[in-house]
Parts: C-alpha cells; sequence; structure tokens
C-alpha cells in the first residue's frame, strides 16, 4: 500500500472517529413520557402475591411499537409484586416463535405479547395456555378461542371510522358537495390496514364520498414522504386526507410543506406527541388524529397481574377480568389536545 | 511500436467504439422506454397533461423523488462495475441519517450534521471495503452484514424513535430552488456528472473497469487491486452520506427505518442501465435512466390511483426484460467477435 492511500485511509478512520466524539455523549430524548396508570385510590393495586410477566414484542424501529415495550416496562415498575421479564420478538414470527417457547421453560406467572402477526403465533400462544401459562395478547388477534385468557386491543376498523366521520362531518359543514379525498395507509399488506381503510370506506360512504386516491407508505418517515409527494402531484387540488400513521406522518407533513399546499386539511392516526402539538398550536394542516394509543401495553400489564393474581376489575360485576377489550378510537382535535397531550408517545 | 502491437491497439479501440455503441444505442432504447411511460400519462390524464404549470412541476417532482436514490446508484454502479455488491446501502443511509439528527451531533449545526452524515458514510464503506479487500469476505456476505448491523446500530442510537431534525439549513435544502431548479435535483445533476468524468475520463475509472473485468489481469498489469476494491466501497459509502442527508431534509427527520430497500432499487437501477451484475461494464448515463424509468412508473401510478402492488410487478417485469435483452446482446457481440 502507497503512503498515499494509508494517508486516505488514516484521514477516513479520523472521520469516523470525529463523528463517533461528536455523538459520544448521546443522543436522543427517548420517550420518558411512558403512559402508566400510578394507581392512586385503587384498591386493586395492593401488593398481593408476587407474579412474574414475561413480555415479548417485535423488535421494531417504530415509535409505537418503542412505545408498547417501554410503556410495559413503566407500567411494571408501579407495582411492587410484578417482575416483568422483557424478551425482543426478533425481526420475524419464526424469531418470536422461539422467543416464547424459552419463555415457556422458564415457566413465568403470565405471559404478555405483541405478536408479529396473531395467526402465526396463534400456535406458540396455544401451547403456553396448553402449559398452564395464561396469555394476553395484545394488539394482533389471534383467531383461535383457546390461545388467549385476554386480548386487548385497539379498533383499526373504528379508526377509519371516526377519520371518516370526521372528514365527513367538517366537509359537510363548509358544504362542499364532492370533495377530492386523499388517503395515506401504511404497509398496505397487514391486515389492520385494510380494517383501517375499510372502515374509512364505510363512514365516507355515509356521506355519500369516496377516496379518489390513495397512496401506501410503510410506516416511516421517508416512506410517507414520497407516498404523500405523489399523492400531491396526482391530486391538484385536494379537499381532506386522511394519513394512517402519525409517525409517517412526520415525512407526510414535510411533503405538504415542500408542495406548499394548504388548501385542505388531515386527519392523523395513532396520536403520537409531535401531532398532538401540531394539532394543539393549529400551525399546519393537520387538524385532527384518530387515536390508537400505545397505552394499551400499561393496561395489559396491569389486568395481566389482575388475572395472574385472580381478581377482577373493581367497576365490573364480575370476579374475572373480561375475555376482550377493545379501545375505543377517539378523535383528538384543537379542543381536546391539551386533554390528550400527557397521552402522545 | 511492432506492427502486431499497433495492431492489436487498434483492435481494441474498435471494440471500445462498439462497445460505447451499444451504450449508447441502450440509453436511446431507455429514453425511448421513458417517452412511452410520459404518453401514457398523457393518454390516460389529459386534463392534467394539458396544464403547462402541472407538467412543469410533475417534471420536478420525478427528478426529485429520482434524487437521493440516484445518487446511491452511482455509488453502486461503480460497486458493480469493480465486481462487487453493496447490500448495506440503505442501512448506511439509515445509521448516517440518524447519527447525524442525534440531538449531540444536531448542538453542532447544520456543518456537523453534513460532516457526520459523510463521515459515517465513508467510515462504514471503509469497513465493507476492509472486509472485503482484505479480509477477502465476499462482498455480498460482507455488505449483508453490514445491512443488518448498521440498522442495528441506527435503532441503538436513535433509540427507535424519529430524530426530529430542528436545522432549518438541512431542512430547507429539499425546498430550494436555483433558478427554478431543486436543489436536490442539482445534487444528483453534479454526483451524476462528477461519477461519468471519474468513470469515463480517470485513471480510477479505467482501473475500476479492468478490476471488474479480470482481477487477475488487473492485478498483472499492475493495478493495486485491493486498493481500489476497498474505494469503490468507500464511493458507495459516501453515496450513501449525500442520500442520507437529501433523505433527511426532505422528511425533516430521521430513522433507523429509512431508506427501506434501497439497496434492491439501486441494484435494479443499475442492471437496466447496462451494467453488467458480473462486472466490467456499465455506464452512469444509463444507471441515471433506470432511476428515472423506476420514478416516472412510480409517477404514472400515482396520477392514475393505480395499487403499488401492480407497480411493483411492473417493476419486476421490466427488470427480467432489460437482463433478458442485455444477454441477447450481450451473446450476439461476443459471437460477432468471435467471427
Amino acid at each position: 500500500m502507497s503512503s498515499l492511500s494509508r494517508r486516505r485511509v488514516l484521514f477516513g478512520g479520523a472521520a469516523v472517529g470525529a463523528g463517533a466524539l461528536l455523538t459520544a455523549c448521546t443522543s436522543n430524548d427517548t420517550s420518558n413520557n411512558a403512559q402508566v396508570n400510578t394507581n392512586s385510590g385503587n384498591e386493586n393495586a395492593a401488593p398481593g402475591e408476587k407474579v412474574v410477566i414475561g413480555f415479548t414484542a417485535p423488535a421494531a424501529d417504530h415509535g409505537w411499537i418503542a412505545a408498547i415495550t417501554n410503556n410495559a416496562k413503566a407500567q411494571a415498575q408501579q407495582y411492587e409484586d410484578v417482575e416483568l421479564k422483557v424478551t425482543e420478538a426478533g425481526s420475524d414470527a419464526a424469531a418470536q416463535r422461539a422467543a416464547i417457547s424459552t419463555m415457556i421453560a422458564e415457566k413465568p406467572t403470565i405471559i404478555v405479547m405483541l405478536p408479529h402477526d396473531g395467526k402465526e403465533l396463534n400456535a406458540a400462544a396455544e401451547e403456553a395456555m396448553r402449559a398452564g401459562i395464561p396469555v394476553v395478547n395484545l394488539d394482533r388477534a389471534f383467531p383461535s378461542q383457546d390461545a388467549y385468557r385476554l386480548q386487548i386491543k385497539g379498533d383499526n376498523y373504528g379508526m377509519g371510522l371516526a377519520a371518516g366521520a370526521y372528514i365527513g362531518e367538517q366537509l359537510k359543514t363548509k358544504g362542499v358537495s364532492n370533495p377530492i379525498i386523499g388517503e395515506i395507509p401504511g404497509i398496505d399488506s397487514l391486515e389492520l390496514t385494510q380494517e383501517r381503510t375499510k372502515g374509512f370506506n364505510d363512514a365516507l360512504a355515509v356521506y355519500g364520498f369516496k377516496v379518489a386516491n390513495r397512496r401506501p407508505a410503510d410506516f416511516t418517515i421517508d416512506g410517507g414522504q414520497k407516498a404523500a409527494t405523489d399523492l400531491l402531484q396526482a391530486l391538484p387540488r385536494m379537499d381532506a386526507v386522511w394519513n394512517h400513521d402519525d409517525d409517517q406522518g412526520v415525512g407526510v407533513l414535510a411533503a405538504i410543506q415542500q408542495a406548499n399546499r394548504n388548501e385542505f386539511f388531515m386527519v392523523g392516526g395513532a396520536g403520537a406527541k409531535s401531532a398532538i402539538d401540531h394539532i394543539a398550536a393549529d400551525d399546519s394542516v393537520l387538524k385532527a388524529t384518530v387515536t390508537y394509543s400505545p397505552s394499551m401495553a400499561s393496561s395489559a400489564i396491569s389486568l395481566a397481574r389482575l388475572i395472574a393474581q385472580g381478581k377482577g376489575m373493581a367497576d365490573l360485576v364480575e370476579l374475572q377480568v373480561p375475555k376482550e377489550i377493545t379501545l375505543a378510537s377517539e378523535t383528538i382535535t384543537k379542543e381536546n389536545a391539551a386533554q390528550y397531550a400527557k397521552l402522545g408517545f | 511500436m511492432t506492427t502486431t502491437e499497433t495492431a492489436h491497439v487498434e483492435k481494441r479501440a474498435g471494440r471500445e467504439r462498439r462497445r460505447l455503441d451499444e451504450g449508447t444505442i441502450r440509453n436511446l432504447g431507455l429514453l425511448g422506454v421513458l417517452v412511452i411511460l410520459v404518453i401514457i400519462g398523457i393518454i390516460t390524464r389529459p386534463e392534467l397533461y394539458s396544464d403547462p404549470a402541472w407538467v412543469r412541476n410533475n417534471v420536478l417532482t420525478i427528478l426529485q423523488q429520482a434524487s437521493a436514490i440516484g445518487v446511491v446508484t452511482v455509488g453502486m454502479t461503480f460497486v458493480i462495475i469493480g465486481g462487487g455488491i453493496d447490500l448495506s446501502v440503505g442501512a448506511i443511509i439509515a445509521l448516517a441519517a440518524v447519527w447525524s439528527t442525534t440531538v449531540a451531533t444536531q448542538s453542532f449545526g447544520a456543518g456537523g450534521m453534513i460532516f457526520t452524515a459523510l463521515a459515517v458514510g465513508v467510515g462504514v464503506g471503509l469497513v465493507n471495503g476492509v472486509l472485503i479487500a482484505y479480509g477477502k469476505l465476499v462482498p455480498f456476505i460482507a455488505t449483508l452484514a453490514m445491512l443488518v448491523a448498521a440498522r442495528g446500530l441506527a435503532a441503538q442510537i436513535s433509540g427507535k424513535q424519529t430524530q426530529i431534525s430542528e436545522s432549518s439549513v438541512i431542512n430547507s435544502i429539499a425546498t430550494t430552488k436555483i433558478l427554478g431548479i431543486p436543489l436536490l435535483v442539482i445534487i444528483l445533476g453534479v454526483v451524476v456528472a462528477a461519477g461519468w468524468v471519474l468513470l469515463n475520463r480517470t485513471t480510477f475509472g479505467r482501473r475500476t473497469v479492468a478490476v471488474g473485468g479480470n482481477p487477475e489481469a488487473a492485478r498483472l498489469a499492475g493495478i493495486n487491486v485491493k486498493r481500489q476494491t476497498l474505494l469503490l466501497y468507500v464511493l458507495s459509502g459516501l453515496c450513501c452520506g449525500i442520500a442520507a442527508i437529501m433523505l433527511t431534509s426532505q422528511a425533516t427527520s430521521a430513522q433507523a427505518a429509512m431508506a427501506n430497500l434501497y439497496e434492491l432499487d439501486a441494484i435494479a437501477a443499475a442492471i437496466i442501465g447496462g451494467t453488467l451484475l458480473s462486472g466490467g461494464r456499465g455506464t452512469i448515463i444509463g444507471a441515471l435512466f433506470g432511476v428515472l424509468v423506476f420514478s416516472t412508473i412510480t409517477n404514472l401510478f400515482a396520477i392514475n390511483n393505480l395499487p403499488t402492488e401492480v407497480q411493483n410487478m411492473v417493476k419486476g417485469a421490466i427488470i427480467v426484460a432489460a437482463v433478458l435483452v442485455q444477454q441477447f446482446r450481450f451473446s450476439a457481440l461476443t459471437q460477432m467477435f468471435k467471427k
């Protein structure tokens, strides 16, 4: 190697070193805004027998999934009698199946899982149930009844319904008779995306409206930016748009700003903190978002503890925790944004 | 110079010329594909195409959508011509973008962010290059490992959160226009021009072709094959660093999951542009056309509200068709030389 190239290599190394130094004291503020129930005045929270909860969720780099795990950890810390064992589920269903097998062997009192895909993880959950470990499913439903003790999830269809109803109502109030409506879903092959779209179309149909153009993104910000750029190009004039996911919404808003467009309004999805901030400040086309809150992870931990301890939910007559809980999708607008600010993730 | 040597040189020059013609024909073909796509657009959405302002805006949009992936493809084309492959480009972009948008880096301002993105790109390219050239790892394996590792590191650094870019300088790159042309498109133009000069007018370019065509012959001809290979991956990493800044600016933020599947798009564009996957042959202009064909198809599908899954099928078909044409031409060409 000539001295010249050695110098180049050294320079390259120095450049990386400098980059490392720049961020040695990293990093960003990893959400300390976890959503927990502090249980003040909740008799059910009184310490009981010790519960070991095995928890597994995909290691996705998506803000919502990150919030799920953060919430579960934060909620578990609220209880003296709960020990949370977190296992990251890897990158696909097979990896999560392996993680669950290992978990079953360790015999936790109860398992809480957010499956990569409910259908694919159904058998693994049944195995745990047969081994006498109750399973709490988060977010993605199992097809078999005997695969879970409790299923707690968001309402994807209801989310679409809420977004469609808000858009329909706004346009009706404005007196727009033949509106041009756009839609930016997330990953199109997921069942949850299809449910959201169905709810959206059903709600719009009530007003006699329909979607003019639909460009799927992939739950990433740059994917959202691209999809929105394409959508705006295809619809030179637009009245409203629903973007399914607030994480990709950062990119969607960037594209809208870059195209200098503001003749329409936008509704988001999930209820990210950045989206709620925009709605409260009323500084962009984003006027509302429909919730799909990762707070369901906190609730899942609380309920798993109750199931393990054989307690019921205080407000219900039933002595046991119910089998199915579906959260309602709420609509956050400027009027109630302050109230929801603490639930943003 | 003896007569045989002269004859040999002349014969080689003739071959070069014919190869050049081959590239020109292919580029004209791709230009034809682009024209056909535009005509389909005009036929299917005449009301949009009848507005000159919209058409102008649409051309700029297509170019803008092609800009970041175009920069990556230039680097990828060099790597492939040099006989390698870089599967880690998407992951390098994500890592560079995430690293340059951490709070610590952002405190150094836009300059610090740009420096970090480029340094991370070059640094990761350097690691790839060292592993492949000196560690004798197969490029496919080394860069596949880097794909996984770099995304992992990006997720770690970002805490799996979206990193918002607070720098107005960075964010305004995507909105700045110079003489009506978006800055992103100008950056693409500069990178393509630099890539063209580097490949066609410098020793570096000639060495790249030689190393990719026949590494053993290149070594015997006195070319430092290892160093050349190393530099190609560094070049690809640098392109990823540039693309990372462009994407961060467009999305005004960065994320560990960004630039998803860019490696496949870049490889596909390079191949459609006439780059031989086994190395030794390829053009920068062809690769640019490859990228433009893809972004024009996306645009065509968007303005007609057609589902993206069909779009992916069309993209697949185009890749297969391009490679079939390439094989046919190439075998026809070798037949010609045999005679």
